[in-house]
Parts: C-alpha cells; sequence; structure tokens
C-alpha cells in the first residue's frame, strides 16, 4: 500500500503537528504528554469545557472540530487507537475554566476505559466532570452481547450542539443533557467499498473482493451486518436508510439534520449521488430534511465508503446546529 | 534456587523476557487482531514494553517484586492506549498492589497476586469467562496455579500451561466484549488476540523463574 508518509511511526506526530501549523488561529498544541490539541482562547472564563478525543486516522474528527462553538480540545491516540489517560487529563486541565468538563467518548471500549481513568484523575485534582458515551450505530443490533452500539459518524453533530450550549453559557449539567439528548435521537448506519490500511501494517484491516462491500461497517473497518454484492448506490442507500428509520423510529413530520459521510476515499460526487437518494427517500416519507451536511468528516483512513445519519430536532436542537461555529473542518455563522 | 521465593530480581527478568517475547511476536499478535479486532494489539503492546524497559534501567536493583509490577502498570496505563492498555495495566496494578512489600514470592503469594490481576481485568473490562477475552486465559492460569501445591515454579508452568490451553479455547467462542464482539458467528475460528499476550506473558514468567 503506498502512503504519502515519512516515517510510519511518526504519521500522528507529523500530521498533528501540520494540522496545528495551519491553524494556529484556532488552535495550540501540547506535545508533552502527546498530544493535545487545544483551542487558542482555552480556557474559556465560566464556559463548561468540552474534551474528545480517540483514535487517530479519522480526520477531521476530533482535532478539525476543536474551535468556537465546539470542542475546548481533543486527544488524538495513535492510529486507531484510544489516547492513554494522561493526555485525557492533560486536555481536561487545559480547559477547565471552573465551570466543569464534559467528556465526550465514542463507544468504543479502549476509549471508554481510557477516558473513564482520566475522568477519575481529574476528580481526584478537583475537576468537575461529566462523561456522555456516543452511540449511534444501528448497525450493532444485539447489544446485550457485544460492546453495544458504536459510536460513528453521529458523534459530529453530539460535538457540535453540545459545543454550541457550551458557547452560549449553558451549566454542565445542561451540555451534558444535550449531548445525551442529541446521541438518544440521531441514528447512523455506514458501508465500505474497500478496506483502508493501518500505516504501520502490512496488509488491510480487512479484505473485500472486487464486487463485494460490506453494509454496517464501523470506523475501523470493522464488519457489520453482512456482506453483500456490490450494488448501484441508490439500493444500498436503500439498505443505510431503512434500519435507520426503523430504529428510532424517524415518523412523518419529523425534521432531521442529515448527514451524508463519506469514509476518506469516497469522491464527494458520489456522496452527493447518495444524498440525492436519500433525500427522496425521506420526501416520500414525509421527513423534512431541515439541514444537510455532506462531506467526509469521520473517516477510515483511505477507505472507500459512506454512512447516513439522521439527527431527529426540534426548534431548541437546530437553533444549537444552526449556532456560529469556527474549527478547522466546520464554520458557519461566524 | 529451589525452593527460593520469586525475588525482585526474577520480577525484573520476567518483564525483560516479556518485552523480548513481544517485540519478536508483535507480527503475530497485530495479526490475530486484524482478524478479528482492528490491527494495532501488537504494536501497542510493544509500545508499552519498551517504554517499560527504559523505566527498570532508573528502578533501584533491590526493587521488590511489587515495585517492578507498579513502575510496569502506571507505563502500561500511559504508553499502551486501547483497551489493553488499561486492562493489562490494571492487572499489573492489582498484583503490585496484592505482593505488597514482600522482598520474594512463595506460591501462596503468587496466587494472591495472578488472582489480583485477573479480578482487576475483570472489573474494568466487565467480562466473564467465554467472552472470548483476555480473561480466558487468565482464569485457567489463576486456576492451575492455585491447585499446584507449594512449589512457586512448579505454579507459574502450570499456569503458564493452563493459559496456552485457555487462549487456544477461546478459538471456537463467538465474542461477547471488544471489538470482535461486533462479528457475531465471524469471530468463531479465531483466536482472541488478548488471550495469546496473557499465555506470552505467563510462560515468559515460567522460563524465567
Amino acid at each position: 500500500m503506498k502512503k504519502l508518509i515519512n516515517d510510519p511511526t511518526k504519521t500522528v506526530d507529523e500530521g498533528v503537528a501540520g494540522f496545528a501549523a495551519a491553524h494556529a488561529d484556532i488552535v495550540r498544541v501540547v506535545v508533552d504528554p502527546p498530544f493535545v490539541v487545544v483551542r487558542q482562547d482555552a480556557p474559556v472564563p465560566g464556559k463548561v469545557g468540552l474534551v474528545s478525543g480517540g483514535g487517530s486516522g479519522h480526520e477531521p474528527l476530533h482535532a478539525g472540530f476543536v474551535g468556537f462553538g465546539m470542542l475546548d480540545a481533543a486527544v488524538p491516540g495513535a492510529m486507531f487507537t484510544s489516547p492513554t489517560p494522561d493526555p485525557i487529563l492533560e486536555a481536561t486541565k487545559q480547559v477547565d475554566a471552573g465551570a466543569g468538563v464534559l467528556h465526550i467518548v465514542k463507544n468504543y471500549t479502549g476509549d471508554v476505559l481510557n477516558f473513564e481513568t482520566a475522568a477519575d484523575l481529574a476528580l481526584a485534582e478537583g475537576i468537575e466532570v461529566q462523561t456522555v458515551i456516543v452511540d449511534d450505530d444501528v448497525a450493532v443490533k444485539d447489544s446485550l452481547y457485544t460492546a453495544g452500539r458504536r459510536g460513528v459518524a453521529g458523534t459530529l453533530l453530539v460535538e457540535k450542539l453540545a459545543g454550541a450550549a457550551a458557547q452560549r453559557g449553558d451549566s454542565l449539567d445542561r451540555v451534558a443533557e444535550v449531548a445525551r439528548t442529541v446521541n438518544s435521537r440521531v441514528r447512523t448506519m455506514g458501508m465500505a467499498l474497500s478496506p483502508c490500511t493501518v500505516p504501520h501494517a502490512s496488509e488491510p484491516s480487512f479484505t473485500l473482493a472486487e464486487d463485494e462491500v460490506e453494509i454496517g461497517i464501523g470506523i475501523h473497518g470493522e464488519p457489520g451486518r453482512e456482506r453483500i454484492a456490490l450494488e448501484p448506490a441508490d439500493r444500498i442507500v436503500d439498505r443505510l436508510l431503512e434500519p435507520i428509520l426503523e430504529d428510532l423510529p424517524f415518523a412523518k413530520r419529523d425534521r432531521v439534520v442529515l448527514l451524508v459521510n463519506g469514509m476518506g476515499g469516497t469522491p464527494q460526487s458520489e456522496l452527493y449521488i447518495v444524498y440525492r437518494r436519500a433525500a427522496e427517500v425521506l420526501a416520500e416519507r414525509g421527513i423534512d430534511v431541515a439541514r444537510s451536511l455532506v462531506g467526509s468528516y469521520v473517516t477510515s483512513l483511505e477507505m472507500q465508503g459512506v454512512s447516513i445519519t439522521l439527527l431527529q430536532v426540534d426548534d431548541e436542537l437546530l437553533g444549537l446546529y444552526d449556532a456560529p461555529v469556527q474549527t478547522a473542518a466546520l464554520r458557519w455563522g461566524r | 534456587m529451589d525452593g527460593a521465593g520469586l525475588d525482585g530480581a526474577w520480577t525484573r527478568r520476567w518483564i525483560e523476557a516479556v518485552a523480548a517475547e513481544v517485540a519478536r511476536r508483535k507480527q503475530e499478535l497485530t495479526a490475530l487482531d486484524r482478524a478479528i479486532g482492528d490491527a494495532d494489539h501488537g504494536e501497542n503492546l510493544d509500545r508499552g514494553f519498551r517504554a517499560v524497559l527504559g523505566k527498570l534501567e532508573a528502578l533501584d536493583d533491590d526493587a521488590t517484586p511489587g515495585a517492578v509490577l507498579k513502575l510496569v502498570a502506571t507505563t502500561l496505563i500511559s504508553t499502551v492506549g486501547g483497551a489493553a492498555g488499561p486492562l493489562y495495566g490494571t492487572a499489573f496494578l492489582k498484583g503490585s498492589m496484592a505482593a505488597g512489600d514482600r522482598a520474594a514470592l512463595d506460591a501462596a503469594a503468587l496466587v494472591e497476586v495472578l488472582t489480583a490481576a485477573r479480578d482487576g481485568i475483570v472489573a474494568r473490562g466487565k467480562a466473564e469467562p467465554g467472552d472470548k477475552t483476555m480473561v480466558d486465559a487468565w482464569t485457567p492460569a489463576v486456576d492451575a496455579a492455585a491447585a499446584a501445591g507449594d512449589d512457586v515454579r512448579a505454579a507459574l508452568q502450570a499456569a503458564a500451561a493452563a493459559a496456552a490451553e485457555g487462549a487456544a479455547a477461546t478459538e471456537p467462542l463467538v465474542a461477547h466484549k471488544g471489538r470482535a464482539s461486533y462479528l457475531g458467528e465471524r469471530a468463531v475460528g479465531h483466536r482472541d488476540p488478548g488471550s495469546e499476550s496473557t499465555s506470552l506473558m505467563l510462560r515468559a514468567a515460567a522460563d524465567t523463574a
């Protein structure tokens, strides 16, 4: 696998360094312990601090969402590997302005365990921390016999809306409640056409035949519901939307934010082909697409694939979605 | 040396042997993880144990088994990441607490250490035997050590053999915890990488005793 890298062991370091240099107006980077990407003006007086993080390889998640109206800090781990508690604790300290800190954690065993440990350590240092676990992935059916539903592209919406709540001055309890509300109303399902290769690994994380696709994939290429023969885009969109719509369930006259997310190796033009069909199906169902977001935001390195996310919104949530945001990857209203 | 307890020097030899074995077999561990996880177990453990080797040099020559285990714990927690970091970190931390300030471990103390390590992993990861995790290597190892009698070296040999069998026995299982749990039936036929690294660690313990 060809990669545009210098040294497989330095891909995260060099990527974070470049990110910091490119977006010095928005973030600063703490390098000891490695690595914490912090909002330039953190801690913001009186504001609840938002910290997220996880394995690298999902860019622009999470560092790309650090800035006004969204995260106060992101903690990038090694490639596809949760960060350790030390940098999570450091991020928590960097953003704490006395109003408490919210940890937004994707539901993966490693992320949950490391953030749990960091929250204990922060508490021991007198910082109030609440944790919201994001688990929006409908592909995982039987949560009783698995580690539970995974946190995938819906994480972006949890971070955006909770970030807006924190920015307007909500208390820690209230920001955490917004995050939990968003998580309870957001559903995602993804698929892959091709695998991805972790830089230090010699082989792809999984294999798919030329004519095969994986439906229900996670953001590390973990398999989902089924492996099927490649079909036209519209058929695949139907396969992704059906379980999402059934799960909440989304009903006629619901208003939604529709996020069509690329996995890293999918052209924007294909994402719009997916969007076209998704919007068509939602219109048929009488579901009102109040806002749309189309792009590669929660990725798996160079994986080809897409995920569809629906968030059911009311006026308050829509207001939080529309609120100004200024980060490297999302910017509007400011 | 027969009959003498396992002292701090042994603990250090053991950990050095684990580091060497992890480095030698990291591709193999990562390959097991690629099949049913996310292809990083070998790399992550190697990064952790290389950091441990660096810190061992600074430790006093007369450090107790508990002190060595504590250093391993804190280093793994802060360097490994993923699920393996907190799980093995907790195991070594609980093990070090069970070892206390004893200068050497006899068979009974060894069983206490192994039991505490296993219980720590179960408490953190909430996995039960049969969930296709490292608990499936730890639990038979603890039981075998406890049944082995008063000879601490025989107890370690029994633990290592039982862990290896436990790791092999994860192959036909469906996973209920961790990333492999998303695979359902497709995890069947693959060995759990955490159970294999546990087996590696206990084998190194027996071979250095």
